[in-house]
């Protein structure tokens, strides 16, 4: 049999609405088959996975805990990709974001007051920005690959974290435990609903996040800017756009909000420095960004799915005994299906057996 | 066995699963395909290796089935990318998500369990040499492999007409297909031979260089590959001593921790990475090196029209 894909005129409006439901029933699918290989029943695995935890009002609140620092992120890389930037160390920048907002409520302990907190959120985009404007930086001035040296940077940032918490940072009073001491109460980020569950102020931001860059990249000139050059650049040099300024733009927007996403999850959801704070959210916040098309708003709902198979993970470990692990082939089957949808965009798949009597195909 | 000879071993050790991912996707590139997914075809051979040889008891069986998973997986990725020509940066990164979950998945049960060495094989005579006799002659079968790895790769491209095809196919895929060459299934072949290749790397991660599984024991590693590609210019045996370059820094951190120094382990484990970035700005810099080496179709997708 052959696959031939045959150009559409025009990108399907249809399609290109329906890709992102389409990967998905097909992730089920594959996943049903899976726990089926595993030898569990597949209605009851994804019963466990993908509804349990909308069934009580504490896991809906882990559910916005855990996609604030997915949509942050991956809100911010919808620009890098769009503009054609590959930043893949958004792991990085939010660890170092992560770092700088800690500066304050774990070097100076005793200063406390209001503004502690919104300081700390800004030193947290800073710092995350700073990172981020390294890759960018190489790129700009010596060509470098942005993919490989913003990925290296992340392990650069999370062996700096662990140096940091086993080292100069550890809690005094903490039983030499590698940890920082605990965010005093002015820098912690409250959370919305104390009386009902843990999610924090940082969901607030995160949807606020998506409805500025979705305003910016789809009504703005800015937003122009960032699709031309990413589409061509030759053509957005006619018009007048900086390739090197966008370059900028995308990792200075890109790692800000993976910083601040850093920052939010410490102060917001783990109260200190340890020597992990993330399950890789910045490789996840990448699926999540494809499956909202790279758009701010899909990606509020798509960062709402790839939290949910985290918390589906931890539901089907308890109930049912399979590996959480699961949840991230999960994950990774999902951005497959996602981006094999996208053909259905762009091209019409006419499927046929050989023509050719040679059987070449 | 002197010191210099015990350091220089360990250095052909570490370079060894970097040189044969690297070659591998050299030849992918050099086809015009940017697999990214090295780390994650590499981590599944690992898992794989290690798995087949805990359970049979053959390191060798290991070492076959670990070639054998990392192109399958590199057949999940030549069949997004070419067949339904998605972008290939995109489904790099997918092919290392999915690797990096499957893997741990499918390794959960054997974390801790005692591994299978893959063990040197001693070249007579020629190992009893002073010196380079255990250094060349006393090796591990995959160290063997990856020299005469090299050595194919380095004829195959630039002494053999198929090679001369396979850059074509890379350089100008439209020219190609308009002198009848099959583009597509070039690219097949050679995003399934970097496949295979990253498989037997991460065989030699699993089963020579630490003999146990880990999870996300690949480190980073399919990613210094990627980047050892672009620092040795699409050439052969410049991959040969970049690996090399970089298995002297890699082990010479080692040492530099196990000695002390006051200098904190963490900054020494980020060396690797850092020399990375540093390798890259240095060769990149140079646009017109790079812009000539580069192969031209590289990371262009291709739909033949019929």
């Amino acid at each position: 049999m052959r696959i031939e894909l045959i150009k559409r005129p025009q990108h399907s409006a249809l399609f290109s609405a329906l890709s992102p439901f389409i990967a998905f029933a097909l992730t089920l699918a594959a996943g049903g088959i899976l726990f089926a290989i595993l030898g569990k029943s597949p209605l009851a695995a994804l019963y466990s996975y993908f509804i349990e935890p909308l069934t009580e009002i504490w896991s809906l609140h882990e559910l916005a805990v855990k996609a604030t620092p997915l949509i942050l992120i991956a809100v911010g890389l919808s620009v890098c990709f769009q503009s054609n930037n590959w930043n893949i160390g958004a792991e990085g920048q939010f660890i170092v974001g992560a770092i700088t907002g800690s500066i304050m409520p774990v070097l100076l302990p005793d200063f406390q007051f209001w503004f502690v907190l919104p300081l700390i959120l800004i030193f947290g985009f800073a710092g995350g920005a700073a990172y981020g404007s390294v890759p960018a930086f190489l790129k700009v001035r010596f060509n470098t690959n942005e993919i490989l040296s913003s990925l290296m940077l992340v392990y650069v940032a999370q062996l700096f974290l662990d140096w940091l918490v086993r080292g100069p940072w550890r809690n005094p009073e903490g039983f030499n435990f590698p940890e920082t001491r605990q965010f005093h109460s002015f820098a912690i980020l409250p959370e919305i609903l104390p009386a009902s569950g843990r999610a924090h102020w940082g969901f607030v931001f995160a949807l606020l996040a998506a409805l500025v860059l979705w305003f910016l990249l789809s009504r703005t000139m800015k937003g122009f800017e960032v699709k031309l050059i990413g589409q061509s650049p030759r053509a957005g040099a006619f018009a007048g756009f900086s390739d090197k300024r966008m370059i900028y733009f995308a990792f200075l927007v890109s790692g800000g909000l993976a910083g601040l996403a850093g920052i939010s999850e410490v102060s917001g959801a783990i109260g200190q420095l340890r020597p992990v704070i993330s399950p890789g959210y910045g490789f996840t916040a990448i699926i999540v960004a494809f499956l909202g098309r790279l758009n701010p708003l899909g990606i509020v709902a798509a960062g709402l799915v790839l939290a949910l198979s985290y918390l589906g993970g931890e539901a089907a470990q308890i109930s049912l005994g399979v590996s959480d692990k699961t949840a991230r082939v999960f994950q990774g089957l999902l951005l497959f299906f996602v981006l094999a949808c996208d053909t259905l965009i762009h091209y019409r798949i006419r499927l046929g057996t050989a023509q050719k009597p040679e059987g070449t195909a | 066995m002197g010191i210099l000879e015990a350091v220089l071993l360990t250095i052909a050790t570490a370079a060894t699963p970097l040189l044969i991912a690297a070659m591998g996707e050299l030849v992918t590139e050099r086809s015009g395909v940017l697999n990214l997914g090295v780390e994650g075809m590499m981590i599944m051979g690992a898992v794989t290796g290690f798995a087949v040889a805990s359970s049979t008891g053959s390191a060798w069986l290991g070492m076959a089935a670990a070639i054998i998973a990392g192109m399958a997986f590199s057949l999940l990725f030549g069949f997004l990318t070419l067949t339904l020509v998605t972008n290939q940066v995109a489904t790099g990164l997918a092919l290392t998500l999915l690797g990096l979950g499957f893997s741990g998945m499918l390794g959960e049960g054997f974390v801790g369990r005692p591994g299978v060495k893959l063990g040197n094989i001693d070249i007579p005579v020629l190992s009893d040499l002073p010196v380079v006799g255990k250094l060349v002659f006393g090796q591990d079968p995959i160290f063997y492999i990856s020299i005469l790895l090299t050595a194919g790769v380095a004829w195959f491209l630039f002494y053999s007409r198929a090679g001369l095809t396979l850059r074509s196919v890379g350089d100008s895929h439209r020219s190609a297909h308009a002198l009848g060459i099959k583009v597509i299934r070039i690219r097949y072949l050679a995003v399934m031979f970097g496949g295979a290749c990253s498989g037997l790397a991460g065989a030699h991660l699993s089963l020579v260089y630490v003999p146990q599984w880990v999870e996300g024991m690949t480190a980073g590693r399919g990613w210094i590959a990627l980047a050892l590609v672009v620092f040795a210019s699409w050439r052969p045996w410049r991959v040969l001593a970049g690996a090399y370059l970089f298995g002297a820094v890699s082990i010479g951190q080692l040492h530099a921790q196990a000695l002390g120094f006051g200098i904190p382990s963490q900054l020494l484990s980020s060396l690797p990475y850092l020399a990375t970035i540093v390798v890259l700005v240095l060769i990149s810099r140079n646009r017109r090196l790079t812009v000539m080496n580069t192969p031209a179709s590289l990371g262009q997708p291709f739909v033949p029209d019929r």
